[in-house]
């Protein structure tokens, strides 16, 4: 009982900040947006409404938001196994016995994730220029017509997709390589000695090797770019058309920059609801297969 | 005993220093304020090399410049607001007037404008003051205007035999086909991201956008589709390349190759035109007022203006400031380190300003420049609005389709506008 007690007080501490500062606007968000909280109610609160779940309805009624998150759904699904496809191949190539320069190629593999954002969006906006970029040179040269990467609704999501991928596998790949690095040798050795060819030891030993590392990642990278923002909000500020905006966007523009904070915290809780019923079939389907 | 002398004088000027500085400390306490000031972007750095010589006037009275930048500034004021924190003194983008109104965040200037004889309304042009009443009050003074007018290209214009530039919609539609004819491949730059064109050719209608009290959204009137279907046109007729002007890399370098030849913008481009546009080009550019549907037409009324917030204890203090900032010789001074446009008629007199032939057509222009409904919702509808255009340009949707939804979309932005102003009427 007394240890219980001493228990209590040890994590007491961390519960009470993790109690005021997360749980605390987390429920005062879920509050929120049950109201119609917005420009009006900050000067004067006899002009809040309570509006029970009519944010929701109107939220689930408006196409920006539908679009904002077909958007989003666009992004993870065509983002999230690129990225993680790049990564693997980049961590497969660096452990390659016959690579040189690993060192090299590992900083530079890596690079992008330590860069700025904002010095990042610069660079490549200049490199997708329609008329003077590097890529529609590169193009010109083997006999493509240029293309309006940044302007053209169907490209902007695909060029955010490449910008974002480029960006953050470098951190997938350490990952991918110091799990790499941890495999065995002789699991290698044992499975040439049973005439196992190169592709099928990638297939039967090092994937299944990998595959707690490659759960963890997924869910991560999934959670992470469901968050889609700063990529949009640098590169095209949501449009040509809106077809970059992403729901996390989405909310931006409708709690600061338009002040409706009850609308952007009903996006929010979607949001959060989205992902956690995503990670959850995750997580499920990714233990029905160590079952198996 | 030199060096006892020495040190014993040392202390006793020492001494006396510090009593002076304790009698100053104490007279500044009872009468020293400190104004605190809030300037946006560029004019933040700017104002402080005018604040000397008011300080010099108004002996007591400290001005302190915060710079704060444009794209965060909607922000901080909301949340300044939310905190109590706001300063005295604010210069405010004018279609943020209406919003920082409703929060009754504002100072009613009306008494200290009678009573004053540095500003005088009937000097200021009246579109741009009225950017400052809202519902009857008024709650901010004019400090610099912003308008849309014509760029244009002189040789390109008379190689497609062109004198003089167009001052009417059908004029104007002549002079972009010939021009598309001599060169290009375009006539006209409107970035498809920027509001303002748009704007100007709705404000040249006669019917409003929005109704009477700002209830009820209008675009599908007749006038607003008429000024979306002539946008519309320039984009269907090849004049004008669907690009943001984040597509166009250089403006100043396209302009220079005759890329296109007219381009809508505003009075800091005058500066820009001259730094950047190639030695070669500098005499083959001029600006002209907006062409209308008939004749001269009108143009937005944007610019900043200065405002006092209620919760300023130094109030008095404040609007010295205001009246010094408006003086015609200081305004004079303010367009010469910031090129920011006089919004009142006196200080164009001045030669720098009569004298600049590129400013002339702001000059005109400002006596036509309309203001935007004054409702705190607008920036958001003008918002929709330009991405109604963007349907249609990019997109081919149909016009009356298109503002039809935008009526939808734009009414239900001010539902909350109307619930609000019927349980105004019955309490």
């Amino acid at each position: 009982m007394r240890l219980q007690i001493a228990a209590w007080g040890f994590i007491a501490p961390a519960l009470l900040v993790i109690g005021v500062f997360f749980f605390l606007p987390v429920l005062a968000g879920v509050a929120l947006s049950l109201t119609d909280f917005d420009i009006y109610a900050l000067a004067d609160l006899h002009n809040l409404r309570f509006v029970g779940l009519d944010n929701y309805l109107h939220l689930l009624r408006t196409p920006l938001f539908w679009q904002a998150l077909g958007n989003t759904l666009y992004f993870v699904a065509v983002g999230v196994p690129l990225s993680i496809g790049l990564s693997l191949g980049a961590a497969l190539l660096l452990h390659a016995k016959v690579a040189r320069f690993k060192p090299f190629f590992r900083t530079a593999l890596f690079a992008p994730v330590v860069t700025t954002l904002v010095a990042v969006a610069v660079v490549w906006r200049y490199l997708f220029q329609t008329r003077y970029g590097m890529v529609n040179y590169a193009l010109g040269q083997i006999g493509i017509n240029p293309l309006d990467w940044l302007g053209d609704p169907h490209l902007a999501m695909p060029t955010i997709i490449l910008l974002a991928v480029w960006k953050n596998f470098g951190y997938n790949m350490m990952i991918f390589l110091a799990n790499l690095q941890a495999v065995p040798e002789e699991v290698y050795e044992a499975a040439r000695i049973d005439g196992a060819t190169t592709f099928q030891q990638l297939l039967y030993v090092t994937l299944p090797m990998l595959k707690p590392t490659l759960i963890l990642v997924g869910i991560l990278t999934t959670a992470g770019y469901f968050q889609l923002f700063a990529e949009p909000y640098v590169m095209t500020q949501g449009g040509p058309l809106r077809s970059t905006v992403s729901v996390l966007y989405f909310m931006y523009e409708e709690g600061f920059k338009w002040w409706n904070l009850g609308t952007a915290s009903t996006a929010a809780v979607l949001l959060f609801g989205l992902m956690l019923a995503v990670t959850w079939v995750l997580m499920r389907a990714s233990k029905r297969g160590v079952d198996a | 005993m030199l060096p006892m002398v020495r040190l014993r004088e040392t202390l006793r000027v020492f001494l006396g220093a510090f009593v002076l500085l304790l009698g100053a400390c104490s007279s500044a306490t009872s009468e020293q304020q400190t104004i605190r000031f809030w300037a946006m972007g560029r004019e933040g750095e700017v104002v402080a090399q005018l604040l000397p010589e008011f300080e010099r006037n108004n002996p007591g009275v400290h001005v302190q410049v915060q710079q704060i930048p444009w794209t965060a500034a909607h922000e901080k004021l909301l949340t300044a607001f939310a905190a109590g924190a706001l300063p005295d003194l604010c210069q405010l983008g004018n279609t943020w007037v209406p919003e920082l109104a409703a929060l009754d965040a504002l100072t009613d200037l009306e008494a200290h404008v009678a009573a004053s004889r540095v500003v005088d309304p009937k000097d200021y042009f009246p579109g741009i003051w009225d950017t400052n009443v809202v519902e009857g009050r008024l709650r901010g003074i004019p400090w610099y205007v912003d308008t849309r007018v014509l760029f244009y290209r002189t040789d390109l214009l008379r190689k497609a035999g062109f004198g003089k530039p167009p001052s009417s919609w059908e004029e104007w539609e002549r002079a972009l086909a010939a021009v598309k004819k001599v060169a290009g491949p375009y006539a006209i730059l409107l970035p498809l991201n920027e509001f303002e064109p748009l704007l100007a050719l709705g404000l040249q209608q006669q019917e409003p956008m929005l109704s009477e009290d700002g209830r009820r959204a209008k675009f599908s009137s007749p006038g607003f589709r008429r000024a979306l279907d002539f946008y519309a046109r320039m984009f269907r007729n090849g004049w004008a390349p669907a690009m943001s002007d984040a597509a166009i890399s250089n403006v100043w370098t396209e302009f220079g190759r005759g890329y296109f030849s007219f381009y809508m913008s505003g009075p800091w481009n005058i500066e820009e035109f001259k730094r950047r546009l190639p030695p070669e080009h500098q005499r083959d550019w001029m600006t002209a007022p907006l062409p209308g549907p008939n004749g001269p037409g009108a143009s937005t009324a944007g610019g900043s203006s200065l405002v006092i917030f209620r919760s300023s204890q130094h109030a008095q203090a404040a609007w010295r400031l205001i009246e010094y900032l408006s003086e015609p010789a200081v305004q004079v001074r303010f367009h010469a380190l910031s090129a920011n446009l006089p919004p009142r008629r006196t200080p164009w007199r001045d030669e720098q300003l009569a004298g600049d032939i590129y400013a002339k057509a702001f000059r005109e222009q400002l006596e036509r420049v309309r203001p935007a409904p004054k409702i705190p919702e607008w920036e958001r509808i003008v918002t929709e609005m330009q991405l109604t255009a963007e349907q249609v340009v990019v997109g081919g949707a149909d016009i009356e389709e298109a503002t039809r939804a935008l009526d939808r979309r734009v009414d239900a932005i001010l539902e909350k506008r109307r619930w609000m102003l019927d349980r105004k009427k019955s309490p």
